[in-house]
């Protein structure tokens, strides 16, 4: 417990503490510790962090928390605003209660997990991160989706997919509608693989049953000249 | 941007301390909205055939005693009023249409914010921690209470186009988002006889769901029409005498939290706003999905 530091935000302001974990954490020590006390709701937590640090903040948070992180390994204890793990670029974030809109937005690696609902456009525009939902997302949900894997346990809202690339969608509960060029496909061992290996990642449990497979049917990939030629 | 606040107290005891937990609520989000802000608390019925009436005018020397007692002698109805500045309250007999009137016959620009017999309005320009403390909405008490800041957008930054807007009696309105077809309702309105005040997009909502009210809707029903006819982004945060009801747009591009415990139901654009009520750790915290009607009746 000697490397755990307490920075409280009742204390200090949201500037100050990114500076100290910017500028003060040693770079390359795991062991690394710090509790983040009465966030209440404050924007922009622990953003922009690279070292291999863990990081828990201790309470319901804001907008942008965690994001662009590189690295650490962030655990909200509560509830997130918009666009928790914005860009993450590798690390962890992890979200004890539920996110709102925009979790893990155009997230280049690393993890993010959700472990109750996350809210609309949830993984939009992800580009290699993994996502795994305990509960479930809202509509819009890995909207131009370009490359990454997400999970989700509970249902997704209307317009799964919409405009996906590369990335992949595991759906265990209802969908509530595809987007555009979004189509299920089957269950492979390999997607089965891939579920639980993520599964286990996120500490959740590896109940794969019910799975559905979301990919993109890439016909949005190629402007079609013959098509709809009613000019 | 703007922020949207509300609050029901459930439990009695609440309603002493209305303003001063609503206070920091609008404070907080005058963040997201520096140009005005506005308050609307709802509190008990007023007995008999009173109703209140909450007025506006830019002299902040206004003689509101000569005003009291030329509306006396004009429309013989002795009333009282309590004033703070540019804002007042007249607690009278007369009905809505006798005070417009008579309103509308003077020189001075003296506007008529809201009528009915539970609500009172307050709106100014200005940074809403300036209003707050302006208008001393810390003393406020009350059942429940609809507040807005300000950041304005789509037309101009005056009292008049601050939130919250009203129509009829008892009943409110603020809007996080914008419109984008508020003047061909507004068309469809005047041509029934609707009048409007100013030019805000946000008027229109108001006007809308407060028409279709009179033609016999609950606001509930008022509102599944509503997500027919407007088009645009919106949080929509409204209250009647006895109600706090709160929709979002379908799809959702305006944001809104909610804290309910046994005592209260608070409801804000964002959860820092809510940090500092009491319990709120504990309570039931939750996002409204798009296109839902949330309803809470005291």
């Amino acid at each position: 417990m000697d490397n755990l530091i307490p920075l409280d935000l009742a204390r200090m302001s949201v500037r100050d503490l990114n500076q100290y974990l910017h500028h003060e954490l040693p770079k390359e020590d795991p062991a690394v510790r710090v509790d983040i006390l009465n966030p209440n709701g404050m924007h922009n937590i622990a953003v922009g962090l690279d070292s291999p640090a863990k990081i828990d903040i201790r309470g319901h948070a804001g907008y942008f928390i965690a994001g662009m992180n590189k690295r650490s390994h962030v655990t909200v204890h509560g509830n997130v605003g918009w666009s928790v793990a914005e860009n993450i670029m590798s690390g962890s974030v992890r979200v004890k209660g539920c996110a709102s809109e925009c979790a893990a937005a155009s997230g280049h690696g690393g993890l993010v997990v959700i472990e109750q609902d996350a809210s609309s456009r949830c993984g939009i525009s992800m580009k290699g991160c993994d996502i795994v939902v305990g509960g479930s997302v809202g509509h819009m949900s890995a909207f131009m989706a370009q490359a990454g894997t997400l999970v989700v346990c509970g249902d997704a809202g209307a317009g799964l997919g919409d405009s996906l690339y590369e990335a992949v969608i595991y759906v265990r509960g209802k969908i509530h509608g595809l987007g555009a060029d979004a189509r299920e496909e089957p269950m492979t061992p390999k997607d089965l693989a891939r579920v639980t290996e993520l599964l286990i990642k996120a500490g959740l449990p590896t109940i794969t049953a019910g799975f559905k497979r979301v990919a993109s049917a890439r016909s949005l990939y190629h402007w079609h000249a013959d098509a709809g030629q009613e000019y | 941007m703007c922020g949207i606040v509300g609050f029901m107290a459930r439990d009695a005891s609440v309603r002493s301390g209305l303003g001063e937990l609503v206070v920091p609520m609008l404070t907080c989000m005058g963040e997201r909205g520096p140009d005005s802000a506005g308050l609307a608390v709802f509190s008990d019925p007023l007995a008999g055939g009173l109703r209140r009436y909450s007025f506006y005018t830019a002299d902040r020397n206004f003689d509101w005693t000569g005003f009291l007692s030329q509306f006396a002698a004009e429309t013989g109805f002795s009333s009282e009023i309590e004033a703070i500045e540019s804002h007042a309250i007249l607690v009278s007999a007369a009905d809505p249409a006798t005070v417009q009137d008579w309103l509308s016959g003077r020189d001075d620009p003296v506007h008529l914010l809201s009528a009915g017999r539970t609500i009172d309005v307050y709106k100014d320009e200005g940074h809403p921690e300036q209003i707050a403390r302006r208008y001393s909405f810390t003393g406020l008490q009350g059942t429940h209470a609809v507040g807005h800041t300000r950041m304005a957008t789509e037309s101009a930054v005056s009292p008049a186009h601050a939130h919250p807007f009203t129509a009829g009696e008892d009943f409110c309105l603020v809007h996080n988002g914008s419109l984008s077809n508020p003047y061909s309702i507004r068309r469809k309105l005047e041509k029934r006889g609707v009048r409007f005040e100013t030019d805000n997009d946000t008027e229109a909502a108001c006007r809308f769901l407060e028409w279709r009210m009179s033609e016999g809707d609950t606001l509930e029903q008022a509102l599944e029409k509503g997500f027919d006819e407007l088009d645009g982004f919106y949080t929509l945060l409204m209250a009647t005498a006895d109600k706090l009801v709160l929709v979002r747009d379908a799809f959702a591009c305006k944001p809104a939290v909610v804290a309910e415990t046994s005592a209260y139901v608070a409801i804000s654009s964002e959860y820092r706003a809510l940090a500092h009520l009491p319990g709120v750790k504990e309570a039931r915290i939750f996002e409204p999905v798009p296109e839902q009607i949330y309803s809470w009746t005291i």
